[in-house]
């Protein structure tokens, strides 16, 4: 039975939580059970603590008896990448420096989760500080995607979308400052989705970038994606940046999926030369299903979509060199060179030597020399320019159409090591996915098949106005039907049941498990 | 030591230009950015949080008061208010800094462009303000070891309960024309600005305690130029005394080394209190702070109706009030610049608003309370006694409950925490004996003990009559008013 439970959706298991036909207690079990028989191969998490996650998993039951009402997803386990700070709990960021740090507060995203019932089953594994496309940066594991372990899961969150995809957790808390939440969903054919820039409240999520990052959320499914969505967006007087306005519809979009009469962009300038042939043929595949369900299809030139990049990695890593720098040794985590003899300024320097990795001390190199004396107005003051046009793009675009849409990536998951010696290479997996964190947008990224060529998962990208995050999950939830229909079950199902997913122990021999079948609770205990 | 030269023979080759920098702390319930006690004298590191401990995903928000304090300042000193500005992160690394940035404003302060008008000796100077912005304070380190210092010390602990506290940056642009009054026009501006956050109630302005912070920039141009000098900035300049000492020393320095054919090198300068300056960290290689917008935190915008409403609430401006009340009060100019000396205007005026004449209340501040001020060595204002007390006191002199002498005894009963001054006088039994009947039984009685005394008194020798009014004073246990012990006896004599 622990195949069903692992199998299902988050929001089946919230209901049959709900309905108290499963425990939250037999829920994270199952969880927990299949982190212990994959984690070893997979590498998703850094921290997994079972009694910790049973608690709160004792806690939700005890409420849901007593016959409290607790949200849709309350018992529904939840991977949380190890960017938030969980209180009492380590939290690494995927780097040394913060090894063995317990923060002493709980980000406002991870109260939200708890206070829905929500069970966080574990700490995710990520680029270090966020920064990185293949968590190959994570100072403590290669994480690999659970479609060919030998490839890269993306990232930063890759530890998130590869708990995912590998069955280890229905959920997932994700942090997107360039695409670290959408272009690790396309590669493992899951769901991720940017929010609106203050959307979801900062306060507690380890910055890497202020003004481009934002927490989201993971899952496998559409509607799944938007009941996290609701839990973890809204205003959040802590931080500053947090909008005070209603949370856009998202779970009625995800439940419609109408898209009749909706006018899709696609953005002509996010294709052709460099974007791999399968990931262009599944993206316009993509299209026709939407077509045939009403939605009109044009085509849209955002001319500085093309400057993103160049832009963003003057801005972020400007950013990324002055919130990095309070990581000096003075007040938690790694402490390296104090004998009694060296200067407190030799302290800092050996500490931040020895603690960070080469990707970040890229980055607090670039960002310090662009913010320079100087320097600063042909760098980051240009940046800033061609950020302000890249939002101009968006909005001339969307006098035009309701949303944008291009590929979320321009190739499949490619191999660990392969981009490692080339940081340009590596930078090029967020090309299409930097624009909406430049201007502030929502986004997501939806699975759309297998690239011919290799067999690996293809993300399409939804682009949507500020505040809309609503028609995300309207296109979403079409193209989940349409081509759900077409492949007869997900992606990941299909995945489940092939000889190479296996070692993942999830075959049910069932396209689509059953919903209405109940577990007995007494199999649920033989895991 | 440093070679200094006469300070008239500096005036006579080179005129001071001057630059001040004020930090005011601000009073607000919060720090800047979260919503800890901004509160001074706490346990090390209690009143501490996430955000101002710079913890990992701990992010600020503005402190509204704070933003309303600043605007109130900035008008309150003649300045524009930015209708749109922003923070900016001052990128450094040091122990006390909990971020190893300090979120401040740069290019985009909320105030600027204002003036205050001091006047020394009756000249009125002009001092332009460039700006007055919004920043945050650091933390505190202590040293452990000989030296006191960061270097060389056995080891240092830091006191994270004053970082975040809401600071005020007023900066002036360069002063000049100041001749060989500028040491003396420093120490009138900081006064003047002292006065001012007192009257708008933001600070506590006490500058021992570094609430009001003076960084003191001088540079001398060679007389007839308009080149300017290299600067120095003194900082650890703690009273207003000092601003004007530190001053004059700084000139004087830099005199002696320009007309020795030296050149001043641009240095922080730390003053000491024993009168001399020690160079601190040399500033010839620019530090690049790498200011840039504060992501963090959304634009300032004050609307119009927000900055005119808090114009409405600004209190008098000091200066005027001073000539107001000078002319309110009928004081001599003398009379009333040992009020403004003694640092009693506020505390008169509330004493006077409590009832007493002007004269009565200068003269219980100025006397003996600045007696008891000085024996303490505290400040008037934290004497032990409120205007309404003084006022109180005075009270009773005026309804013949008390003497002088007597009133004196009731303060220092107040001071003794014995109560309200009626309750001292209760419970001391200060009374003045006003019964003719006791008192006429002790005349009665001086008189028969001194036959002399009297008999020159009957003589028309009335100078005779202090003799006995002491006797019967003492007999009294000062419990008695003198003027009419003086009526009596000689009522009896005539």
């Amino acid at each position: 039975m622990s195949a069903k439970i692992l199998r299902a959706t988050a929001s089946e298991l919230g209901e049959r939580i709900a309905r108290r036909e499963l425990t939250a207690v037999e829920v994270t079990t199952a969880f927990l059970d299949q982190i212990e028989r994959v984690d070893d191969d997979v590498k998703a998490f850094l921290h997994v603590d079972r009694a910790w996650s049973l608690d709160q998993a004792r806690v939700v039951d005890a409420r849901l008896d007593a016959g409290e009402k607790l949200g849709p997803l309350a018992g529904v386990p939840i991977a949380v990448k190890d960017i938030f700070c969980t209180q009492g709990v380590p939290t690494t960021c995927g780097s040394k420096i913060l090894e063995g740090w317990l923060p002493p507060y709980n980000a406002t995203v991870i109260d939200r989760v708890r206070n829905a019932g929500l069970v966080m089953i574990g700490k995710a594994n990520m680029d270090e500080f966020a920064m990185g496309s293949s968590t190959e940066n994570s100072a403590f594991q290669v994480t690999g995607n659970p479609w060919d372990l030998e490839r890269i899961p993306g990232g930063s969150g890759g530890g998130s979308s590869a708990a995912l995809a590998s069955f280890q957790a229905p959920l997932a808390l994700g942090t997107d400052t360039g695409g670290s939440i959408r272009q690790p969903a396309a590669v493992t054919a899951t769901v991720g989705v940017k929010p609106t820039y203050g959307g979801t409240s900062r306060y507690g999520v380890i910055a890497m970038a202020s003004s481009l990052d934002q927490p989201g959320p993971c899952a496998r499914t559409v509607l799944d994606a938007a009941l996290l969505h609701e839990v973890i967006c809204g205003h959040d007087p802590m931080d500053s940046t947090s909008i005070d306005a209603p949370v856009p519809a998202v779970v009625d979009a995800a439940r419609s999926g109408d898209v009749r009469g909706l006018r899709i962009g696609v953005v002509k300038e996010l294709g052709g030369n460099g974007y791999a042939p399968g990931v262009e043929q599944r993206f316009r595949e993509a299209l026709d299903v939407l077509k045939a369900q009403g939605a009109e299809i044009v085509e849209v030139s955002c001319p500085h979509f093309k400057y993103g990049l160049g832009a963003y990695y003057l801005i972020m890593p400007s950013e990324v060199s002055s919130n990095l720098a309070r990581f000096d040794a003075m007040r938690y985590g790694l402490r390296v060179g104090d004998d009694g003899v060296n200067t407190v300024e030799d302290v800092m320097r050996l500490t931040r030597g020895a603690g960070f990795g080469d990707e970040v001390k890229r980055r607090i190199i670039i960002g310090t020399y662009a913010l320079s004396s100087g320097y600063y107005d042909a760098y980051y003051g240009s940046a800033q320019k061609v950020r302000r046009l890249i939002a101009e793009d968006f909005d001339a675009a969307f006098t035009q159409v309701d949303v944008l849409v291009s590929p979320s990536t321009p190739t499949t998951a490619f191999k660990q090591g392969e981009r490692t010696a080339d940081p340009l290479a590596m930078y090029m997996s967020d090309l299409c996915t930097i624009p909406s964190n430049m201007a502030g947008n929502a986004s997501a990224s939806f699975p759309c098949g297998l690239a011919p060529e290799d067999g690996l998962p293809v993300g399409f990208q939804v682009m949507a106005p500020v505040l809309a995050d609503d028609r995300l999950y309207r296109v979403g939830a079409a193209l989940e039907r349409g081509l759900e229909a077409s492949w007869g079950g997900s992606l990941l199902d299909q995945l489940a049941d092939s000889d190479a997913g296996a070692y993942l122990g999830v075959r049910t021999d069932v396209a689509t498990p059953p919903l209405a079948e109940p577990v007995e609770a007494s199999d649920a205990r033989e895991i | 030591m440093d070679e200094l030269l006469d300070y008239d023979e500096a005036m006579a080759l080179f005129d001071p230009v001057l630059g001040l920098e004020v930090h005011v702390e601000l009073n607000t319930a919060s720090k800047m950015f979260c919503g800890c006690a901004n509160h001074f004298g706490a346990e090390p590191n209690s009143n501490t949080c996430p955000v101002c401990l710079g913890l990992p995903g701990a992010l600020p928000a503005v402190n509204a008061t704070a933003i309303e304090s600043a605007i109130r300042i900035g008008l309150s000193l003649n300045c524009d208010i930015a209708t749109w500005c922003r923070f900016a992160r001052k990128n450094y690394f040091y122990p006390d800094m909990t971020k190893d940035f300090q979120t401040s404003q740069y290019d985009e302060p909320l105030c600027f462009e204002g003036h205050v008008d001091v006047e020394v000796d009756g000249r009125t100077f002009r001092i332009a303000v460039e700006r007055a912005h919004m920043e945050e304070d650091a933390g505190k380190l202590v040293h452990a070891g000989a030296s006191g210092r960061i270097h060389g010390a056995d080891y240092s602990l830091v006191d994270y309960n004053r970082a975040g506290t809401p600071l005020i940056e007023i900066v002036t642009k360069p002063v000049r024309g100041t001749g060989s009054m500028a040491p003396q026009v420093a120490k009138a501006y900081v006064a003047a600005l002292r006065d001012t956050m007192r009257a708008l109630g933001v600070s506590d302005v006490k500058m021992e305690q570094g609430s009001l912070r003076c960084d003191a920039n001088v540079s001398l141009m060679p007389k007839g130029s308009d080149v300017l000098g290299t600067r120095t900035e003194t900082k650890n300049v703690n009273s207003l005394r000092s601003i004007e000492a530190a001053l004059t020393y700084e000139i004087r320095r830099q005199a002696a080394i320009l007309a020795g054919g030296g050149r001043v090198k641009q240095e922080t300068r730390m003053w000491h209190e024993e009168g001399y300056t020690t160079a601190g960290r040399s500033k010839e290689e620019a530090e690049d702070y790498r200011y840039f917008p504060e992501p963090d935190l959304v634009p300032v915008a004050p609307s119009r109706e927000w900055v005119e409403q808090l114009r409405s609430t600004l209190p008098e401006n000091p200066a005027a009030k001073r000539v107001r009340l000078a002319a309110e009060w009928g004081m001599t100019e003398r009379e009333f610049g040992d009020v403004l000396a003694a640092d009693a205007l506020d505390l008169i005026e509330a004493t006077v608003a409590a009832g007493a004449s002007p004269a009565s209340a200068r003269k219980w501040w100025l006397g003996e309370l600045a007696r008891v001020a000085n024996a303490e060595g505290v400040e008037l204002a934290a004497v032990g006694l409120t205007p309404a007390q003084v006022a109180e006191v005075q009270g009773l002199v005026d309804g013949g409950v008390v003497n002088d002498k007597l009133a004196r005894q009731v303060i220092e009963g107040v001071l003794a925490g014995e109560g309200s001054p009626a309750e001292v006088v209760e419970r001391r039994g200060l009374k003045v004996v006003s019964d003719d009947g006791a008192l006429s039984a002790a005349v009665d009685a001086a008189i028969a003990a001194d036959p002399d005394a009297a008999a020159k008194i009957r003589d028309g020798k009335v100078a005779a009559a202090g003799a006995l009014i002491g006797s019967v004073m003492k007999a009294m246990r000062g419990q008695a008013d003198a003027g009419r012990v003086r009526e009596l006896i000689l009522e009896k004599l005539s």
